[in-house]
């Protein structure tokens, strides 16, 4: 190309992945006159839009934490072992459908369900198998489950109490966010009204009994799957995440005592400074709600803790090993955003779970972020970069307004009601496939540089049926050997609860001890409060 | 003047993730023919059941929880049992390469994968499905 004449631009404007067009250079101009102007805090300090810790990375780095299951208990134990010998810091539980849905393995429901996209876990037994020869008092455990979080997290605690650990010492992460499953995800059991009871009990249990605990993870990574911009990533989350404070206070909780222990769960998605924009919003929108809309007093209540995952949906089954890449520039973005803990996929997640080697690779991705390129030894280093200081003022001012929205519709649990989240992520969820479709959306290999010649086939993971045949065995000898009369007295007094109030958690922690499955659990809610049906729409 | 071609979209299992079923049922809608979305977890039976009232000429299956190989057999020998043999049935979703060929053999007319350009599976349809209407005991 000649000096002196620049090409036509590419495009007649360019946005982000999620639509937003940005300009072609920023400068100090570009900050000015913003109301409320962006702020000029330092790192660890209110409202931590430059991070929660004054040295970042530097004292401890993110925690590598792997969401993995698949199969038997038996199987996924290996699989963490092998994690954990690998260099993982903490260990992530993907459970399987019939369990996410509160069935045990031999309902007709779970036919063909057993041990596919995470490992089957029906009762006290299956947690026994799962964390065998893993001390609990040591690592870390994130439980990824909604719905039936409380029968589950009961589970977990009387494994722990087995293994001698102290609750009061406990520490990992339940998800138990079921709004995020009414708007997104869709693995919900009950309605609204009483799954955010159920929210709210290991909340105040947690409190009490598991203080280090993260009582809830409030997830904006499957409602970004599900198709959101990242500005509706950020406001439903953060809307929801009011929504689940205002319900701790609403049930007599004094915020400071469970806000602390409120997690948060975010997408890294590709476009790479749109997510370091977005955490960085997450953090400051957060601080200033919890002070000044709730009136927390306490620091840590301000605090807006997150894991990050890269985007499962950006990985692409054709020429997968390009997934190696986009999983390693989105791990990129969530460290630079300041993420605490962080999951990489593996590059053959879009055609099963992931075999142990891919599992590897994406483990290794992470260490090399961590170790090789120096990003962990500057603290926000994207802070006062025009670009990044004015796309963060934009998405939290974005943001802010879908939050305001949902307020006047009388806050998330009526919105989800009338459908409004989930219209608004369906929406955006076609409009980004239109750019796919006409190319203003570039997937290399899918719409543009795409393979001419065969590619070799990928070896990937295979679950048959032997796992369900050997979870359905096993849950027919443990349904002979437990003894009926207490699982029935301690699933009868679950019924009790819930429909007199007062607080479920001990009466499941009895259910579990007694080996009553998590169908039956459930089965006993459903009895009272009934199942959700949503109404199907385009 | 053509008469549309109607499809019924129904999402199997306990999978909850209808991302894909709901953009590809906007699609097939933009491109002419008349859709009807089932909504979750729907048994074999249930979607089988939808078809012959809805009268349809394609049955789209989106599945990403790995239970194709259990959901697919059964909604294809129930369509055999109600004498729906040509109804032109597609699946998208997580599908292993290991699994197309089998999924062909059973009679599935067409797997697409994460990725699948929304354009080629309309094409597909288009060329491979036939529209009962006019039909005698169709109720169109």
């Amino acid at each position: 190309m000649e000096h002196g004449r620049p090409a036509p631009e590419r495009r007649e404007s360019f946005r982000t992945v999620s639509g937003r067009p940005i300009e072609r250079l920023y400068t100090p101009g570009s900050l000015e006159g913003l109301e409320p102007p962006p702020d000029s805090s330092v790192p660890g300090e209110f409202p931590y839009t430059r991070g929660l810790y004054r040295d970042g990375y530097r004292g401890k780095p993110w925690t590598i934490r792997q969401f993995a299951g698949f199969g038997t208990p038996e199987e996924t134990n290996q699989r963490y072992r092998a994690l954990l010998a690998a260099g993982g810091t903490g260990l992530s539980v993907a459970f399987d459908l019939p369990t996410l849905m509160g069935r045990d393995p031999d309902h007709e429901l779970s036919v063909g369900e057993v041990g596919k996209c995470g490992v089957s876990v029906a009762s006290l037994a299956d947690m026994e198998a799962l964390f065998e020869g893993i001390d609990l008092g040591t690592i870390t455990t994130s439980m990824t489950i909604n719905s039936p979080a409380p029968m589950i997290f009961a589970m977990y605690l009387v494994v722990a109490g087995k293994q001698g650990v102290d609750w009061r010492s406990l520490s990992g992460t339940i998800q138990n966010d079921i709004l995020k499953e009414f708007i997104a995800q869709k693995e919900y059991i009950y309605p609204p009204r009483p799954s955010m009871r159920l929210v709210t009990d290991v909340f105040a249990f947690c409190a009490e009994q598991v203080p280090k605990w993260n009582s809830i993870s409030v997830s904006g990574y499957h409602i970004r799957e599900a198709g959101a911009t990242a500005a509706q990533e950020l406001a439903f989350t953060l809307r929801n995440g009011i929504e689940y404070v205002q319900h701790g206070i609403d049930a007599g909780l004094d915020v400071d005592a469970f806000a602390p222990r409120i997690s948060f769960f975010f997408n890294a998605h590709n476009d790479f400074f749109e997510e370091i924009a977005k955490y960085r919003a997450a953090r400051r929108i957060w601080a200033r709600v919890m002070r000044d809309r709730f009136g927390a007093r306490n620091p840590r209540s301000w605090q807006l803790r997150f894991h990050a995952q890269t985007a499962g949906v950006s990985l692409t089954a054709q020429q997968p090993y390009n997934n190696v890449v986009r999983t390693a520039l989105q791990a990129m973005a969530a460290v630079l955003g300041g993420a605490q803990s962080l999951h990489t996929n593996a590059l053959d997640e879009a055609l099963a779970l992931p075999t142990a080697k891919a599992a590897t690779l994406a483990v290794r991705t992470q260490q090399i972020i961590a170790h090789e390129t120096g990003v962990t030894d500057i603290v926000d280093s994207f802070g006062g970069s025009y670009f990044v200081e004015r796309l963060t003022w934009d998405l939290e001012h974005e943001a802010l307004a879908y939050i305001e929205t949902i307020d006047r519709m009388g806050g998330m649990v009526p919105a989800i009601e009338r459908g409004f989240p989930q219209r608004e992520i369906a929406d955006s969820a076609y409009r980004f496939q239109q750019a796919v479709e006409r190319k203003d959306a570039i997937v290399v290999g899918v719409n543009e540089f795409v393979s001419t010649a065969p590619e070799p086939p990928l070896a990937t993971l295979y679950i048959d049926e032997t796992t369900a045949a050997a979870q359905v065995g096993r849950l027919a000898a443990l349904k002979r050997s437990r003894d009926d009369r207490e699982v029935q007295r301690a699933l009868d007094a679950v019924g009790e609860r819930a429909g007199s109030g007062g607080n479920l958690m001990p009466a499941l922690i009895d259910a579990a001890r007694a080996y009553a499955t998590v169908g039956e659990m459930c089965d006993a809610l459903r009895r009272v409060w009934g199942e959700w049906v949503e109404e199907p729409a385009l | 003047m053509s008469v549309p071609l109607r499809v019924v979209i129904a999402k199997p299992g306990l999978d909850g993730h209808d991302r894909g079923a709901k953009v590809i049922a906007r699609a097939l809608r933009d491109a002419g023919m008349e859709v009807i979305y089932t909504g979750l977890r729907q048994t074999p039976e249930q979607i089988v059941a939808a078809a012959l009232q809805e009268d349809a000429d394609v049955i789209g299956l989106s599945i990403l929880s790995g239970a194709h190989m259990h959901v697919c057999p059964r909604v294809m020998q129930l369509l055999r049992e109600k004498g729906l043999d040509d109804v032109l049935v597609v699946v998208g979703g997580i599908i292993p390469d290991v699994d197309r060929a089998r999924l062909s053999e059973i009679g599935i007319g067409g797997v697409f994968q994460p990725g699948t350009p929304m354009q080629e599976i309309v094409d597909f349809i288009t060329s491979h499905a036939r529209t009962h209407a006019g039909e005698p005991g169709t109720r169109r």
